[in-house]
């Protein structure tokens, strides 16, 4: 053993190589992406790494590895599940030979996500174990049981950490390489339980459902489910990072301690750990569950009470005495405990009356970020005709931002190119653009782009080419070849792939060149059909800064016009004149493209 | 005894850095560390924080409000923003120049630097305000922020860790290359405004 400070996502990564890990597979997503990293850092060469070309790729490259013997993680955030349920689903009435986890981190809030779906009632829908760690030590040791839990019963096992113990930090212990687990993988066997026919799914079902009974129990004594009973008469059950909070309030609060409420953590979700919560309950009065995201554990208890006849009352959100949305917080966690045992909130977030006005700091599109150019283009383009600008998951969700205002719609990953296909065909006079960023391309607009050109749709797809995953940390993807093997692969090409399905017009610009792109947006959307426009240009946060620009004082009228039209963050406005944030500025030009006055002028180097 | 040290500012400050500092300090005493910090969105200018806790009955990443012994803020906004989150009596680092939000020019979006430290000076219980712009023009370099705050924090007297254990535990997360530089910085006196 010995003492390392990490962040859960690092812990989880490294419990993966501790428990002898052979297939590694997945798609960047807030808060996932550092697990498959770090398993990708720490690879000694015997363990096969891959950014998958999207979360079901991802899943079914696990599926095959374990059924080959080996095991297999495959790691992808919350919405990254809805992509790949349909491997999942399937898989969990085939089964797996070699251990398989699918790590799926959820995000309360949420702080980076579309949705507030709870992955345990994923695991619930889908039958399979899941596993929630309320710490990174946690996060390290469940990830190692994962694996043994799911080869012992042959069956893919959830790992459902959240954001705050995928990204919180603590010394915790880990396994010397000694103690790893080594798995040589027998190979695949041929046998007919690896194709799913109704009458092998109907067999599996029939197994499935006694099977979890049987983990359930098994649960009911998991080291890390812990039941603390106390002398009240009165619980609180609570799982994840909910569970930390649960516990400071206890320390903290002297009015909660005397109560001496007994404590129930949940790290197993489903299979639901029945015995140890009905012997919780059995004799209390009421118990309320702290928890975030659904009222996973609350239904869970309200069933297990009417199944055993337990007259216990719960609360939770089910009850309004939790909120249903957002994160817990230590706070809110106190006074919803505070209320439960009968004492008065303390709503210490409450308004400070003497806090000035806070400045709001929301996200934008960096200094010379080429999607900025790009937007700007097509904007300029179609200026005065009628429009739809149908956005995409990724940093150019920005785009939707004043002064730009370039995203009317944004859905999921790949959403774009579909919903304005459909747009199109209910308002064929409109101009229908559809922007996706190259990453995105590969995981999920490529089949929307085929479903557009075999179905006659009229609309042009702009594709926002940075050459990276710019969003999630710049997590390589088969437009630029790079694998996390460490080496150079084979470099898709997103022209290739559009002329081979068959587009009326494929083009690459540079967005950079503005005169270039506007007039490529005027030929190109103005023929029939479905076309696409390649605006390639570097991220500029994986490109070296050569050169930034300055105003020229004595230029400058002091139009305003490179502040309200381009929302650059290295553009600024005082005394009547603009101003170049030098350290910011990537010298991208395309303030001095937009200045009738010539104002800005390109400095090589850096300051 | 824990200890609760709240860093906060804007994205691209070196507050992970200097987050990570007081965690090597901490467990180079043998004592447990958690820690929580915003990822993703916010790097893009948005604000950032970094909660340390240092003891031996802590359980979560996360401080709850009036619970910081020290806020160091790299910038005042963001600083004032934290306040809650300073206990009673609890000191204040901050450095007295404003990062405007991204797009001010535009959106009108402003504030006074010296509005938020009258705040922080009417609800914390000592203050140092720090004159970051000037200290890190005379270390030479406008990355060396976070190693003046420490200094600061340090010096302030309330950040419960000594000089000599933050310059260890900068020894130990720093590149040899930029150690000099570093070290310099964490020594550097003098901008202090009380």
């Amino acid at each position: 053993m010995q003492k390392k400070f990490l962040m859960g996502n690092e812990a989880m990564g490294l419990g993966a190589l501790a428990a002898g890990v052979n297939s590694v597979s997945g798609y960047p997503g807030t808060p996932s992406s550092e697990v498959l990293e770090t398993i990708a850092k720490n690879n000694d060469g015997n363990v096969y790494v891959e950014w998958s070309v999207n979360e079901k790729a991802g899943l079914e490259v696990a599926a095959g590895a374990a059924m080959a013997g080996g095991r297999a993680l495959v790691t992808m955030k919350q919405v990254g599940l809805n992509v790949a349920s349909d491997p999942l689903m399937s898989l969990a009435y085939v089964g797996i030979k070699g251990g398989m986890v699918v790590l799926v981190a959820d995000d309360p809030g949420p702080i980076s996500s579309q949705t507030e779906q709870d992955t345990r009632t994923f695991a619930m829908y889908s039958k399979l174990p899941c596993f929630d760690p309320s710490s990174v030590q946690e996060a390290y040791d469940m990830m190692i049981d994962a694996f043994e839990y799911s080869e012992k019963y042959s069956t893919p096992v959830i790992m459902r950490p959240t954001t705050r113990v995928c990204h919180g930090y603590s010394d915790i212990d880990v396994r010397d390489k000694e103690s790893f687990y080594r798995n040589s993988p027998e190979g695949f066997v041929k046998d007919s339980k690896w194709v799913i026919f109704p009458p092998l799914a109907y067999r599996a079902h029939n197994m499935i459902e006694p099977r979890n009974e049987a983990v359930g129990e098994e649960f009911s004594s998991y080291k890390y489910n812990i039941s603390d009973m106390r002398s009240g008469s009165t619980g609180i059950v609570s799982s994840g990072i909910s569970w930390t909070y649960v516990k400071e309030a206890l320390e903290a609060d002297n009015e909660i301690k005397n109560e001496a409420p007994s404590l129930l953590k949940i790290s197993t979700p489903f299979p639901f750990p029945e015995k140890l919560a009905a012997d919780f309950l059995k004799g209390k009065e009421k118990v309320i569950c702290i928890e975030e995201l659904d009222p996973f554990i609350e239904r869970q208890l309200l069933q297990i009470c009417g199944k055993y006849k337990i007259p216990v009352e719960i609360k939770g959100k089910l009850s309004h005495d939790v909120r249903h949305a957002g994160e817990n917080t230590r706070d809110s966690v106190r006074d919803d405990i505070r209320e439960f045992l009968g004492y008065e909130r303390f709503n210490l977030q409450q308004e400070d009356i003497d806090m000035p006005q806070m400045p709001a700091r929301p996200p934008v599109l960096c200094a010379g970020c080429p999607h900025r150019a790009a937007f700007y283009a097509v904007k300029k383009a179609m200026k005065g005709q009628k429009t739809v600008f149908c956005g995409d998951i990724g940093c150019y969700t920005l785009g939707n931002a004043a002064p730009l205002d370039m995203v009317d719609t944004c859905l999921c990953m790949g959403a774009g190119v579909n919903q304005a296909q459909g747009i199109m065909h209910m308002e064929p006079d409109r101009k229908c653009f559809a922007f996706v960023g190259d990453s995105t391309f590969f995981a999920s607009a490529v089949s929307g782009a085929i479903n557009s050109v075999y179905n006659g749709a009229d609309m042009t797809l702009v594709i926002l080419d940075n050459s990276t995953t710019a969003m999630t940390g710049h997590q390589p993807h088969p437009g630029t070849g790079m694998t996390m093997m460490g080496e150079m692969g084979n470099r898709i090409s997103i022209t290739s792939v559009l002329e081979g399905i068959g587009l009326a017009a494929v083009e690459t610009a540079d967005p950079l060149n503005l005169d270039e792109a506007v007039e490529t947006v005027k030929r190109i959307s103005s023929i029939k059909g479905t076309k696409a426009i390649i605006f390639k240009s570097p991220c500029i946060a994986i490109e070296k800064k050569k050169a930034y620009l300055e105003v020229t004082e004595d230029k400058c009228k002091g139009c305003r016009q490179c502040v309200d039209t381009i929302g650059c963050p290295a553009i600024g406005f005082a005394d009547g004149k603009a101003y170049v944030d030098s350290g910011l500025c990537n010298a991208c030009g395309l303030c001095s493209q937009i200045c009738a006055f010539d104002a800005f002028d390109r400095k090589e180097g850096s300051l | 005894m824990s200890l609760n040290i709240l860093l906060c500012g804007v994205g691209g400050q070196g507050i992970v850095l200097a987050s990570r500092i007081l965690a090597t300090a901490a467990m180079n005493r043998g004592q447990n560390v958690l820690s929580a910090e915003t990822i993703g969105m916010a790097q893009k200018g948005g604000s950032v924080f970094s909660h340390v806790r240092v003891g031996d009955k802590i359980e979560s990443p996360m401080i709850s409000l009036g619970e910081a012994d020290i806020i160091i803020g790299f910038e005042p906004a963001e600083a004032a923003r934290m306040m809650p989150y300073l206990r009673e009596g609890g000191s204040v680092v901050v450095c007295s120049d404003p990062v405007m939000p991204a797009l001010a020019s535009l959106t009108g979006n402003t504030y006074s630097g010296d509005e938020m430290i009258t705040y922080i000076r009417k609800k914390a219980g000592t203050v140092t305000v720090v004159a970051g712009n000037e200290r890190c023009r005379k270390a030479g370099s406008p990355k060396v922020l976070n190693l003046i705050m420490l200094g600061e924090a340090v010096r302030c007297g309330e950040l419960g860790f000594t000089m000599d254990e933050i310059k260890e535990a900068l020894r130990q997360k720093v590149k040899p290359e930029f150690l000099e530089l570093n070290m310099k910085a964490l020594e550097q006196q003098g901008g202090v405004i009380w």
